[in-house]
């Protein structure tokens, strides 16, 4: 087991290598660059202006110097410097981690809590009403594009009945402190993470439904029937377990795009995580928050495929990591 | 405050503008809407519009313009100009402070202007040319002597054009690494208390502003929500109560401003002077054939645009210089939307059909769909036109490398021909890379000439004769095709009283804003 990690882990450091040049060819590939785009936004430029910008960035430089010096930077985990926001890459990250795990985490954990005890409960209800109504939700959820459901949540239960609040991760100038203070990011967080947790719990209740028909119609669960045990014992201890080995595989890359946050959801929600950060980094074109934002991104599918792999293990024997 | 919410919005504004007579009172918290994000507070550094709008709190300048762009005294309290127009004396307030407690004197001028803005502001650099030396005679008093006369000179002194920099802070040190641009220090009515980046920015009162009784708010949060709808959404829920312009769709003002208790005004863009068109492209291709530039500037039905586009907000351009800027022609040669007679050029140009490729300026919907509209307007008098997508990084690099045929754009005036009209059309300011010179590719030595020769005259009558010329000719070049002079209304609560008072509005204008104390 610990042969096959650190096999995974010495991989996972050339995967990410490569990504990290990819990234850098690519975002450089796109037309424009951070020095133009600040020019445009301070209204006037002249061309001292915008080559002292190129200068103090080294956007001056030739490509493969660029790549070569970010490349030395990212191998000893520095980031490097944000043009736009005046701030280390890192420090900005770190700064918009938390907003970001707080929404990611509760959607991630909303999804899988609602979506597999849905998809079990349409299951064990196979052809009722029931089944039908949570397909059809789960069809719903899955089809409705998100930015749309974000802002008509915000609508109905910001401006329509105003039972919450429809942007932001906090009551600004309420200043908060102690449970005041959790239960007030608790607020705004109910409609960002509902939204963003929708798609997934669809995605979760669909597999879960159709993974345990499936299970429920092999040849174990018969025997396990024709032994006489209880339908609950089976349906958790055989069927469940068994279904859910999809599931996790999802969960595991759910789970991975948690750190790389929630583009639209974090931008209409006004959530302040890495998923804006990084949409707004991409349109002013600041190549090491992108790249930094990939980076880190990256580094945790990876690790999260990991995870996943040896969570297999656990959920299932038969799949022998050591082999 | 709920006999407000009965009345209409029309009757609100009336009894808004009527209440303003009330006296002033001292408190109250004021959310605002910041967007984008400002990449910086540091106003000698960055003077895109979110950083001003913040920082012109926080900075100031020696001068503040009326919404006629007439000087008002701020850090100089009084000034002269000699009888040749080339030594301007200022002299300052007293008892001036800086936030962290320093005195603010003339050597803090000198260092703003000759150091610290020459090496980091463009555009202010571009005027400083005309300036032969500045200096401080004594602590109250700075001395402007030019070496020809410059007639734009007394319109520089704004905050975003010229922000007074600590020399105690700055002098000697790296400006753009400087930490202190983390927590800028000004002399402005409000200090920077705390930037919550992703969230807010908080700006609270300066106790020891040197003007009794100012400002009257006692902080001010801007609040950063990156999407157009969920701005609108919060303030509708009454979660901001100040959209400074630009700040929503265009096609949400009418229903925010139907709302009770809401007021707005198209005030306060005076010194900007937002001037929208598209460039033509005289560099190469079916625009060098001035018939045709004729033609599609006949074939655009401007008033549509300003109707269903803007809500009916804005002007209809009539040439290069926007009517709220100063020395502004009305009478230069028709451009108006006529059908016929773009046909009628249309048939004298050389145009064989070829498609023109159209470049939307990429902030928003609004200009999407005006993109559109002027397709239509194209196709209608026999123009082929497609839309060609970007983004802003990528829209600066097509306009600036003359990669289109027609490029939507708008830019400031500053109050002036000579600091932001004569940019856009003198033959030294071609070249290729940037989007904010004369892109078009405009020469004509005749407009060089007159633009040279009015910027450097002491007599505004003799101005005005010269940019009267120019804007005939140039109008009858057609090197682009004029739109909108734009207008975006600040709306806000009608709790909030003179939010708006000066020609760049809310960017300097919360010195002078009160609350209502329910």
């Amino acid at each position: 087991m610990l042969g096959f990690i650190a096999a995974r882990l010495v991989k996972a450091v050339f995967i990410l290598l490569a990504i990290l040049v990819l990234n850098f060819v690519l975002i450089h590939a796109a037309p424009g660059d951070p020095a133009a785009v600040m020019a445009g936004e301070a209204g006037a430029a002249d061309e001292k202006f915008l080559q002292d910008l190129r200068e103090r960035f080294g956007l001056d430089q030739p490509f493969h110097v660029q790549l070569w010096n970010y490349m030395k930077g990212a191998i000893q985990l520095d980031l490097g410097f944000s043009y736009r926001q005046q701030m280390p890459v890192a420090e900005l990250i770190w700064d918009r981690l938390p907003a970001t795990l707080l929404l990611t985490a509760t959607a991630f954990v909303i999804s899988i809590v609602f979506g597999v005890a849905a998809g079990v409960l349409a299951a064990q209800t196979q052809g009722t009403w029931w089944d039908t109504l949570i397909s059809t939700l789960a069809l719903i959820f899955y089809a409705t594009p998100l930015f749309w459901v974000a802002l008509m949540a915000s609508l109905l239960f910001s401006v329509w009945l105003g039972w919450l609040p429809g942007f932001g991760y906090q009551t600004i100038g309420a200043n908060y402190t102690g449970i005041d203070r959790m239960l007030d990011i608790g607020k705004h967080l109910i409609l960002p993470a509902t939204t963003l947790g929708l798609f997934f719990t669809a995605i979760y209740m669909r597999m879960t439904r159709a993974s345990m028909l499936e299970v429920s119609r092999l040849d174990f669960v018969k025997t396990a029937r024709a032994k006489g045990l209880r339908n609950s014992v089976i349906q958790r201890r055989h069927v469940l377990r068994n279904a859910l080995l999809p599931v996790i595989t999802l969960a595991g890359l759910q789970a991975g795009q948690i750190v790389g946050g929630a583009v639209l959801t974090e931008t209409v929600f006004a959530w302040p995580g890495i998923g804006r950060l990084m949409f707004e980094a991409i349109s002013q074109r600041d190549y090491n928050v992108i790249l930094g934002v990939f980076f880190i991104s990256a580094a945790m599918v990876l690790l999260f495929n990991l995870i996943t792999d040896i969570l297999y293990g656990i959920v299932d024997p038969r799949i022998r990591l050591t082999k | 405050m709920k006999t407000f919410r009965l009345l209409t919005s029309a009757a609100a504004i009336a009894l808004a503008s009527a209440l303003s007579a009330e006296e002033p009172v001292s408190g109250g918290t004021l959310n605002a809407v910041i967007q984008p994000e400002p990449p910086g507070l540091m106003l000698g550094l960055i003077q895109n519009g979110p950083t001003q709008m913040v920082a012109g709190q926080i900075y100031e300048s020696l001068l503040r313009y009326d919404t006629d762009l007439n000087p008002m005294p701020s850090l100089a309290k009084e000034w002269t100009v000699s009888d040749d127009g080339l030594i301007y004396t200022f002299t300052l307030q007293d008892n001036v402070l800086w936030h962290d407690g320093e005195p603010f004197t003339s050597a803090d001028v000198v260092f703003s202007v000759d150091t610290f803005l020459r090496e980091t502001h463009a555009r202010l650099r571009a005027s400083l040319v005309h300036v032969d030396s500045i200096e401080a005679p004594d602590p109250q008093t700075v001395v402007f002597t030019l070496k020809q006369p410059f007639g734009p000179f007394l319109g520089i002194f704004e905050t975003g054009t010229m922000p007074m920099i600590p020399k105690h802070i700055y002098e000697g040190t790296d400006f753009a690494n400087n930490p202190a641009n983390n927590t800028p220090i000004g002399t402005g009515p409000f200090k920077f208390q705390e930037w919550e980046r992703g969230s807010y920015i908080h700006l609270v009162k300066n106790e020891d502003y040197y003007i009794d009784g100012l400002p009257y708010l006692d902080e001010i949060y801007y609040q950063v929500i990156p999407d157009a709808a969920s701005r609108a959404v919060a303030f509708e829920t009454g979660q901001v109560d100040l959209l400074p312009g630009g700040s929503v769709e265009n096609f949400d003002i009418p229903r925010l401003t139907a709302m009770d208790n809401v007021c707005y005004t198209n005030d306060g863009w005076e010194f900007f002077g937002p001037h929208s068109w598209m460039w033509m492209n005289l560099h190469e291709g079916p625009m060098t054939d001035k018939n045709l530039r004729k033609a599609v500037m006949h074939a655009l039905d401007r008033e549509f645009a300003r109707d269903a586009l803007w809500n009916g907000n804005g002007n209809l351009a009539n040439g290069p210089v926007s009517s709220v800027t100063r020395f502004h022609d009305p009478d230069t040669p028709d451009i108006s939307f006529n059908p016929d007679k773009a046909r009628e050029y249309l048939a004298q140009s050389g145009y064989d059909g070829e498609t023109l490729q159209i470049l939307p300026l990429p902030y928003g919907e609004t200009w999407q769909r005006w993109a559109e509209a002027t397709r239509q307007n194209l196709s209608e008098v026999g123009i082929n036109s497609e839309i060609v997508a970007t983004d802003v990084a990528g829209w600066n690099q097509r306009t600036g490398d003359w990669d289109f045929d027609l490029a939507f754009t708008y830019l400031y005036q500053y109050g002036d021909p000579a600091l932001g009209v004569a940019r856009t059309y003198i033959s030294s300011n071609i070249a290729k890379g940037s989007p904010w010179n004369n892109v078009s590719g405009y020469v004509n030595e005749e407009v060089d000439a007159l633009f040279a020769e009015a910027a450097v005259q002491a007599s505004d009558d003799k101005r005005q004769e010269l940019y009267s010329k120019v804007q005939d000719i140039i109008v009858d070049d057609v090197p682009l095709a004029w739109l909108l002079e734009l207008q975006f209304p600040t709306i806000y609560r009608c709790d909030l009283k003179n939010p708006v008072s000066t020609a760049i509005g809310v960017n300097d204008g919360l010195r002078d804003a009160w609350l209502v104390q329910n």
